[in-house]
């Protein structure tokens, strides 16, 4: 039997009928075609498919999605202000942070989660901030560049 | 693909326990959903009712009364847990257990409540909570329980719940004067389930001698388990290296691990040797610097 869901993505309000075993990666890519997050692994092994939800990363291939009724989700689509790149994707262009990009727009939301905890982080809280994606090009010591340019203050958020 | 279930999402737990009575014959409650997402994904579980209990924001709390101890509701996170400031002193290991659990994804929406109450014997709270003399209260229509840690875990996947019971609150006692406490585990990736875990938690009077201490292993047997042998070696003694050692070895006799995909009986029996003499040297000093 369907059951409604109401979600706000990327400041968008949507309402829609699901079954109740669809989880919300499910959602985003099949239902809503916000096909910019992942499904890589599918058990919450890798974080391809990690969002920002209520403002927390999560992987949005071990979250049902009536579990996420009423929720704020960010996907990466959701990062960039129109033409404009959001600091992290514009630091992660410029310090080469990605070589196949299947990785980063998981990456790009764990690092987005882990800003919003710490606008800040250590060294140590950006590696244990992307501890939860896998990159197998080898490129994490770029991305790790690439959150310490964005938390000294080298690339500003356009308001 | 899951197979379709009806879904129901009480706000209140007094709604969610009477969920829990009405279908009692056929239903898995989700917290967080962390580990029961990936066992209805293998097809494992296919349960006709899902109980989402995750809305019911009254179990999500950390109290701290400082003559009773801690009590924390069963829907907390892993990620709330791990940067709370209430996790202080023998507590602090709370806090260092929380942050080798898995991944910050899986620990910003995981929850200790759905953690322990899946019952995998290499999850890592159950030995840390039992290291610490935890309580858990149950709750159903019909009331409440409240059951010692170590009753709670059964065997492989498998508590103490009944069906109609939830796990509402977790309730750990505040430790007398020079305890301190310690949690190792072993893997091959950092955010993998333990291979083997120890959770180790020492008193010890005013000459240095343990008044009490308190040993549980994780991955180590079907379920988490307490090392009473190694246990009592220990007590009432004043701990020394060859003390220590005899510890381990007591403990590895006890284990009864298996051998599987991560380690050979053998291997864990050697790691719980090793660990429990490593991690119980380390509750030992932090008791004497506290």
């Amino acid at each position: 039997m369907l059951k409604e869901l109401k979600l706000t993505i990327n400041g968008q309000p949507y309402e829609l009928s699901i079954h109740p075993r669809t989880l919300l990666v499910e959602v985003l890519r099949e239902q809503l075609g916000l096909t910019g997050t992942k499904r890589g692994c599918n058990e919450g092994a890798c974080g391809a498919c990690t969002v920002v939800m209520n403002g927390k990363s999560v992987k949005s291939c071990s979250v049902l999605a009536l579990s996420a009724n009423g929720a704020e989700i960010t996907t990466v689509e959701g990062l960039a202000k129109g033409a404009e790149l959001h600091p992290l994707q514009k630091a992660f262009l410029d310090y080469g942070a990605y070589q196949c990009g299947f990785c980063t727009a998981g990456m790009l939301m764990s690092c987005k989660g882990l800003l919003n905890m710490f606008p800040n982080p250590t060294s140590d809280q950006i590696r244990d901030g992307i501890d939860g994606n896998i990159c197998r090009c080898t490129g994490y010591n770029s991305i790790i560049r690439a959150v310490e340019a964005v938390s000294r203050g080298d690339y500003k958020e356009t308001k | 693909m899951i197979k379709d279930f009806e879904y129901f999402g009480p706000k209140t737990l007094n709604e969610a326990l009477v969920l829990l009575d009405k279908y009692r014959d056929d239903y898995k409650i989700i917290a967080g959903g962390q580990s029961l997402i990936i066992l209805l994904r293998q097809g494992l579980l296919q349960p006709e009712n899902v109980i989402d209990i995750y809305g019911i924001k009254e179990l999500d709390y950390i109290k701290s009364d400082g003559k009773k101890g801690l009590k924390i509701g069963a829907l907390t996170t892993h990620r709330e847990i791990e940067y709370s400031d209430l996790m202080k002193g023998s507590f602090k290991v709370l806090s260092e257990m929380e942050h080798l659990l898995s991944t910050p994804q899986t620990r910003n929406r995981g929850t200790i409540g759905g953690n322990i109450s899946h019952g995998d014997p290499a999850g890592d709270p159950a030995p840390v909570l039992m290291a610490l003399g935890a309580n858990v209260k149950l709750a159903s229509v019909a009331g409440e329980r409240i059951l010692d840690m170590e009753k709670f875990s059964v065997d492989y996947f498998e508590t103490a719940m009944e069906h109609g019971e939830m796990l509402v609150e977790i309730e750990l006692p505040a430790p007398p004067p020079h305890t301190g406490a310690a949690y190792t585990k072993f893997n091959i990736i950092a955010s993998d389930m333990a291979t083997v875990s120890v959770a180790s938690c020492v008193t010890l009077a005013a000459d240095d001698t343990c008044t009490d201490v308190r040993i549980a292993l994780g991955a180590a047997a079907p379920r988490p388990m307490r090392a009473k042998a190694a246990e009592a070696i220990l007590k009432g003694k004043k701990i020394t290296d060859a003390l220590l050692k005899k510890a381990g070895q007591a403990a590895s006799e006890e284990a009864e691990p298996v051998s599987d995909i991560s380690a050979s009986e053998e291997y864990r029996r050697e790691l719980v040797k090793v660990l429990t003499a490593r991690v119980t040297k380390e509750a030992m000093s932090r008791a004497k610097a506290g």
